[in-house]
């Protein structure tokens, strides 16, 4: 009997709630598993993508590598959240964020054990992996 | 070729929950526009049907629209530009008009939100961002523009009182426009007031007072060639001046957060087309989805310089009376926001002033005005200039 074709769907394992699971980038999964947030890189024209594609749009090529995030970035923005949409209420409160890092900017959550007053923006932060209590997975921004 | 103006405008009440279908809706705004225009169903040679998709049961809404409003069997086709899709019609049957396809075009907007809780319409809506990288993080509309909000803050000293003035504005207005969902009267008080609904937390800075209802509406804009006009023997208000651009959905992808990049560059071919500047301008409708938007948008399309958005609010020049009248039927504040149908009510109020027929809100003798629509977080940004 022929075996049944399995489906990749690792990306249904991404944030509180994944809207998607089929993706090319599907090992970005297996990195954060592994402790590691990684972007891409075209590996012909050299562009860097985060978040990470399978393809280039200034060259065309599907020929990309993975790069692990590492160092730190700015924080620009970042905002608490006291509602939130059907899914997430569970999570409350928490604050989404966008960090500059020069070549790429990581749009994610600030961690829950930072106090509001002393998240200020410019602030260097870290971008981790994350575990939530319901077994998925996303990254989060930490003090550097 | 000749020109391409505005001949009718419509729109019906916006509501918390409107009691019908939204093909019903949809005659409220097409009726108005229809009678406002004097033709006959015969006379439009097209239809372009604008929503927010996933707000509704029925899918491809434009065949349901073209038959309940007798627009059979001319072409009908559907448009999506989430917040901006009426806008993006009306540039579509623009150049519908100015190619000779087309002579009349119908460009109808509407949503109905009410269907679904709130919270699954901020999830939806959630969903006009990227859901393969952002969604699964818990977003929400009012949280992506406070981001801009606190950055706006943290650069130039934007403060959560002028973010409330902006609201007192157009609860101004609100109150005299009978279309408005929200007719109260807002004083700067009730933001600092515990006791009041409007000074409750959402997205830190934004409060409750600083945020658009979702509501059921329907708009329409008629589009027509100057000789189809004549031949009506109707004079109207043209359109001068068309810009529209897209940005990177996802925030990583975005260079600013202190105004959208989407305005600037439409605003810039709007402009240039008209062959106008921000100075040319007497009276604007602008996307404040919240307050911190009017804000962006007065620096966004010229009208103050960066940083200082909001003097034209604590100075009144933005009211009535004022240098440059912004938002005087209420903006989307008052009025509330039904996405599709939000352009069309923006292109109605400044059609509506430019012929001086906006009553109790219209301005004095304005020539000139211009239309800022956004959709989604600076995702699609559409300018309009039209002019008597």
């Amino acid at each position: 009997m022929e075996k049944k074709k399995e489906i990749d769907d690792r990306f249904k394992k991404f944030g509180t709630v994944s809207f998607t699971s089929l993706t090319k980038v599907n090992d970005f999964i297996d990195y954060l598993e592994e402790g590691k947030v990684m972007g891409t890189k075209c590996k012909s024209c050299g562009l860097v993508f985060f978040p990470p594609r399978a393809d280039c749009y200034k060259c065309l090529s599907s020929d990309v590598e993975w790069f692990e995030v590492s160092g730190s970035g700015k924080l620009v923005s970042c905002s608490k959240l006291e509602y939130a949409p059907s899914g997430f209420g569970d999570d409350l409160p928490y604050s989404i964020a966008v960090l500059d890092y020069g070549d790429y900017k990581i749009f994610g959550r600030i961690a829950s054990d930072i106090p509001e007053d002393e998240v200020r923006l410019g602030m260097e932060m870290k971008t981790i992996v994350n575990k939530l209590p319901n077994g998925q997975l996303n990254y989060i921004f930490q003090k550097a | 070729m000749g020109k391409a103006g505005i001949i009718g405008v419509g729109q019906s009440k916006f509501v918390r929950r409107y009691p019908g279908s939204i093909r019903e809706l949809a005659f409220e705004g097409f009726k108005e526009a229809m009678q406002d225009a004097q033709i006959s169903v015969g006379d439009i040679d097209a239809s372009i049907i604008c929503s927010a998709p996933e707000y509704d049961k029925q899918r491809s809404p434009s065949g349901v629209f073209a038959e309940y409003l007798g627009l059979i069997p001319q072409p009908t086709f559907y448009l999506e530009n989430l917040c901006s899709s009426s806008s993006m019609g009306v540039r579509m049957a623009y150049s519908l008009v100015k190619s000779g396809l087309h002579e009349v075009v119908a460009v109808i907007g509407f949503q109905k939100m009410s269907e679904i809780s709130s919270a699954e319409s901020q999830e939806r809506m959630g969903r006009g961002a990227d859901i393969q990288w952002e969604s699964p993080f818990g977003t929400m509309m009012p949280a992506y523009y406070a981001m801009f909000a606190r950055a706006h803050m943290e650069k130039y000293g934007t403060t959560l009182d002028d973010l409330a003035l902006v609201r007192v504005k157009a609860a101004t207005y609100g109150q005299l426009n009978e279309k408005a969902v929200f007719r109260k009267s807002v004083t700067f008080e009730m933001f600092t007031d515990p006791e009041s609904p409007l000074s409750g937390p959402v997205s830190s800075p934004i409060r409750v007072g600083d945020c658009c209802a979702n509501a059921d509406g329907s708009s329409c804009v008629i589009v027509a060639s100057e000789e189809k006009a004549k031949a009506f023997n109707k004079e109207p208000v043209w359109i001068l001046g068309l810009g529209a651009a897209s940005a990177s959905v996802n925030m990583a992808g975005r260079d600013s957060f202190t105004g959208l990049a989407v305005a600037q560059h439409a605003a810039e071919q709007a402009y240039k087309m008209a062959g106008m500047t921000s100075k040319d301008i007497n009276v604007a409708e602008v996307h404040d989805c919240f307050t911190i938007s009017e804000i962006l948008a007065y620096e966004d399309l010229g009208f103050a310089m960066p940083g200082e958005g909001k003097e034209l609010v604590k100075n009144k020049e933005t009211y009535k009376e004022g240098s440059l009248p912004v938002n005087v039927d209420g903006g989307l504040l008052s009025k509330g926001h039904p996405i599709g149908a939000t352009g069309g009510s923006q292109i109605r109020t400044i059609v509506l002033q430019l012929r001086g027929e906006a009553g109790e809100m219209q301005v004095k003798d304005p020539e000139i005005g211009l239309i800022h629509n956004i959709g989604g977080v600076g995702l699609y940004g559409n300018i309009t200039i039209l002019g008597r």
